[in-house]
């Protein structure tokens, strides 16, 4: 590897009202190296790329890039330098072709101002063959699967030349099979010189990708490693500061009552297709059930439809033995159930609101929160203050806007809002996605110790370690249908893979 | 509920007012008039009496109504462009009330001001109905509405009900149902701050606020939250069209003294300018309209004074709705001033 620096970040300090989210750190990244940055939720790791990008202005530090100052707080100045950002939410447009989402900001006009496109798209196929990006450029980026979508992302900063090239949590919303093609792509990516900085959570794609490691802690550098010198547990170790239990010993079921009856259910998606195709199950107290598959096999819409935010076409759903076929989603949750959304922005949150107000979400309407139609304001702050504090949100405090919170935080307080009521049913959708190694634990000994208490749990998720740690039984969805379920302890990561591919014995 | 920045939010709408004069001041000098002597004219005729000031807080009463609608309905993410069809309904029904029923005062007032408010109600719940039931757009069906609510009310001035003579007018109501002035302040002013605080209150203080701001911020989380979207949007809707048709009650019964159609023209759309400037806030529809209602209480003195004609009044509002809409505009100017830190978040992404 070449031993030259492209980026030098000096002393980079950010304050936000009331939070230090960057304390003088230092990061330098080396041509043709993949960087790892590692930290937990809310240490800052989203501040200091986008100060590097230019979206933020820092409070005080210096930039170098070659060598050369890098004027802060303009995108447009860090682009020029040859610095490209891959943002978690991607920033396309969906009804526009792949082409035109690529030249956007940047478009070649002809004559009379008339858009090139051809040639524009004859650029993206080479860039295309020369990274092994694979993608059409005349394709409706709407239509994309989302691994797509991040490559369209990817070679619209390859299309600007960019050099430097950071990708902020880019796995998290990808299925494994994507993620390993994105690590692939990664790597050609620096086998042609190109320098990434590369922010993920999941601790085993950065031993198997990264050149080099560096760890924040609350907004401090902690230190830099290497995966030679490292392994999961060490890393755990250096980002939250104390050891971290990566395995959970979750002890015996003991089943009981039936809590959730799912009779031969078929629903519908958006396109009116169908999605779950006559799916039956039953889930009982002290249980939990993993629902595995690969993204998009109809396990959205399984969970949609039982907790009321979709229409069942047919069949039936039971909640503790109340019928909640097509009920609205306020009675299934009086009959006892909690959601933790697949979509936390989406469903789970209003961004513009405080924590506090998040936090009583789907309770606000009762006491103590509310009294004849009355809003409790101090109902309402007490309890944010508790579960703050009990859930470790890292806030400066529990009436800051939820929009404020960095993304594993945000998750927190849904899962605070959701697990602090009297349930009988959970049903958790990627309950850890974008979350630390820290919280992971937690949340996880969380569900665990619902499902001690009797709760049953119903997780889906698409991240097969986890299914295998947390699951007394695993549901695999394939196409619509439940293929089998099994028994976890009588399971494998291979013969779960099989099953998730379509392929039964 | 929400937490914005409250220095930007009160420094934007006052820039753009002192710009939107400042440009106006312009154009004045440019016609050949001093713009001191106009300005100076126009505030003179706004409060330089209590004839004056009697006159500004009447014309800002109907404008805090119509504006609080907008703000109101804004707050469920719903754009209630028809608060002059709702306006003339309310008008229209307590001028009939005012006029066809005999009661004591102390009931046929409030029964008169209640009669315009279920009228503009209803007429707003259509369209927030037609949009749940149809998916028909609020902003389409409000414009469609306001001409037919101007075409029947026209009807009504000039057919059935028509009073004695050529003008397409109601007969004058009941003194029992006129709205009195106290000195210099029209009871329906009074009236118009009292309600400015309970639906300032009801936004933030009561759970249905909360269900209807939660339906404007992120409809998707209030569904999963167990809320009645469709419900919280017509009556959210009901709930706007009540204001605007009580100021139109209020225009009839307390300045009016009768429903004749050409009273209440444009005072539902200022409602939108209002809303806008007061950046939605129930509160700051009060200062807006009071800014309006002065605007248009001393163009004649102005016109009379300094001889400017007065449209100009209409070009500074122009500008001044243009400026806070455009509001980037004035960002721009006051970060160039050194204001750091108030950067919005660009990136929203999770993970982010
Ligand atoms: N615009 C903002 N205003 C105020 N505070 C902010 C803002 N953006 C971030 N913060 C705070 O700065 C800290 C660092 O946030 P950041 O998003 O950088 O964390 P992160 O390391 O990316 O976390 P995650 O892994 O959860 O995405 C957090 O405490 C967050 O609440
Ligand atoms: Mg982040």
């Amino acid at each position: 590897m070449n031993k030259t620096p492209i980026l030098e970040l000096r002393g980079i300090t950010k304050q936000f009202p009331g939070v230090l989210a960057n304390d003088n750190i230092d990061l330098t990244l080396y041509q043709g190296e993949i960087h790892a940055l590692l930290g937990e939720n809310g240490a800052g790791k989203s501040t200091l790329m986008n100060i590097l990008y230019g979206l933020y202005e820092p409070t005080r530090g210096e930039i170098l890039v070659d060598g050369k100052r890098l004027a802060l707080g303009s995108p447009s100045d860090a682009i020029a330098a040859g610095i490209g950002m891959v943002h978690q939410h991607f920033m396309l447009v969906p009804p526009f072709t792949v082409t035109e989402n690529v030249i956007l900001g940047n478009e070649e006009t002809g004559a009379a101002g008339r858009l090139n496109t051809r040639t524009a798209a004859k650029q993206i196929t080479e860039i295309s063959q020369r990274y092994n990006l694979e993608v059409d450029p005349y394709a409706i980026v709407g239509d994309l699967p989302v691994g797509v979508q991040q490559r369209v992302e990817i070679i619209k900063l390859l299309y600007r030349n960019a050099d430097i090239l950071i990708f902020d949590e880019p796995t998290a919303v990808l299925t494994p099979q994507e993620a390993d093609e994105l690590v692939a792509i990664m790597r050609e990516l620096v086998a042609q010189g190109k320098s990434i900085i590369f922010i993920t959570h999941k601790l085993r794609e950065v031993l198997e990708v990264a050149d080099r490691i560096t760890v924040i802690r609350r907004g401090r550098m902690i230190g830099s490693t290497t995966p030679a010198e490292a392994d999961q547990n060490k890393l755990a170790e250096m980002m939250v500061g104390r050891a971290v239990h990566l395995e959970l010993d979750k002890g015996k079921a003991t089943p009981g009552e039936t809590v959730l009856a799912v009779e031969n259910l078929t629903v519908n998606n958006e396109l009116a297709q169908t999605a779950v195709d006559d799916v039956s199950f039953v889930l009982r107290e002290g249980e939990v059930l993993g629902l595995a598959g690969v993204q998009g096999n109809g396990q959205t819409e399984l969970v949609e439809a039982i907790t009321g935010l979709r229409r069942v076409v047919r069949g039936t759903i039971t909640v503790a033995g109340q019928k909640a076929t097509n009920q609205s989603p306020r009675k299934i949750t009086e009959m006892g159930t909690a959601h933790i959304p697949e979509d936390r922005q989406k469903h789970g949150l209003v961004l513009s609101y405080g924590i506090d107000d998040n936090l009583i979400l789907n309770t606000y309407y009762q006491a103590p929160f509310s009294r004849a139609g009355q809003r409790q304001a101090q109902a309402i702050q007490q309890n944010a203050e508790v579960l703050v504090e009990k859930f470790d949100v890292r806030t400066p405090n529990a009436t800051a806007a939820a929009s404020t919170l960095s993304g594993g935080n945000q998750q927190k307080v849904i899962i605070a809002r959701e697990l602090n009521r009297p349930i009988k049913l959970l049903i958790a959708n990627q309950p850890t996605r974008g979350v630390d190694v820290g919280s992971i634990e937690f949340i996880h000994s969380q569900i665990l110790a619902q499902r001690q208490a009797g709760t049953a749990v119903l997780l889906a998720s698409t991240e097969l370690d986890e299914i295998l740690q947390l699951s007394d039984r695993i549901a695999v969805m394939y196409s619509g249908k439940i293929m089998a379920i099994v028994d976890a302890n009588k399971t494998s990561k291979e013969a779960l893979g099989l099953l998730m591919a379509g392929v039964s014995e | 509920m929400e937490r914005p920045n409250k220095l930007q939010s009160i420094a934007i709408p006052l820039i753009a007012v002192l710009m939107a004069l400042l440009i106006g001041a312009v154009i004045i000098l440019i016609s050949g008039s001093n713009p001191l002597a106009a300005y100076g004219a126009l505030l003179e005729g706004a409060f330089g009496s209590a004839k004056g000031i009697a006159r500004t807080l009447e014309k800002s009463t109907p404008l805090i109504f119509s504006g609080l609608a907008v703000a109101f309905a804004f707050k469920a993410g719903l754009f209630n462009i028809g608060g002059q069809g709702q306006l003339l309904f309310g008008a229209l029904v307590a001028g009939i009330i005012g006029y066809a029923v005999s009661l004591p005062a102390l009931l046929h007032i409030p029964l008169a001001v209640l009669g315009g408010c279920v009228a503009g109600g209803l007429y707003a719940g259509l369209s927030g109905w037609l949009k749940t039931q149809f998916g028909a757009h609020e902003v389409i069906t409000t414009i469609m509405l306001n001409f037919i609510a101007s075409n029947i009310t026209d009807y009504v001035a000039d057919g059935p009900l028509k009073d004695e003579g050529i003008i397409a007018r109601l007969p004058q109501i009941q003194d029992s149902a006129v709205l009195p002035a106290i000195g210099p302040v029209p009871t329906g002013f009074l009236l118009a701050i009292v309600v400015v605080f309970i639906t300032a209150w009801l936004l933030d203080k009561t759970t249905v606020g909360y269900e209807i701001q939660t339906v404007g911020k992120n409809p998707n989380a209030a569904k999963y939250a167990g809320m009645k979207v469709a419900r919280t949007v017509v009556l959210t809707m009901f709930i706007s069209g009540l204001l605007a048709g009580m100021g139109g009650a209020i225009e009839t019964q307390g300045v009016v003294g009768r429903f004749q159609p050409g009273f209440n023209a444009g005072l539902g759309f200022e409602g939108i300018t209002i809303a806008m400037l007061a950046k939605t806030n129930p509160y700051g529809v009060i200062p807006a309209a009071l800014l309006v209602g002065a605007m248009q209480s001393g163009a004649s003195q102005m016109q009379f004074d300094a001889k400017v004609a007065p449209e100009i009044i209409d070009v500074v509002l122009g500008l001044m709705l243009f400026l806070v809409s455009a509001d980037m505009i004035i960002r721009r100017l006051i970060r160039a001033r050194g204001d750091d830190d108030s950067q919005p978040r660009l990136s929203s992404g999770w993970g982010n």
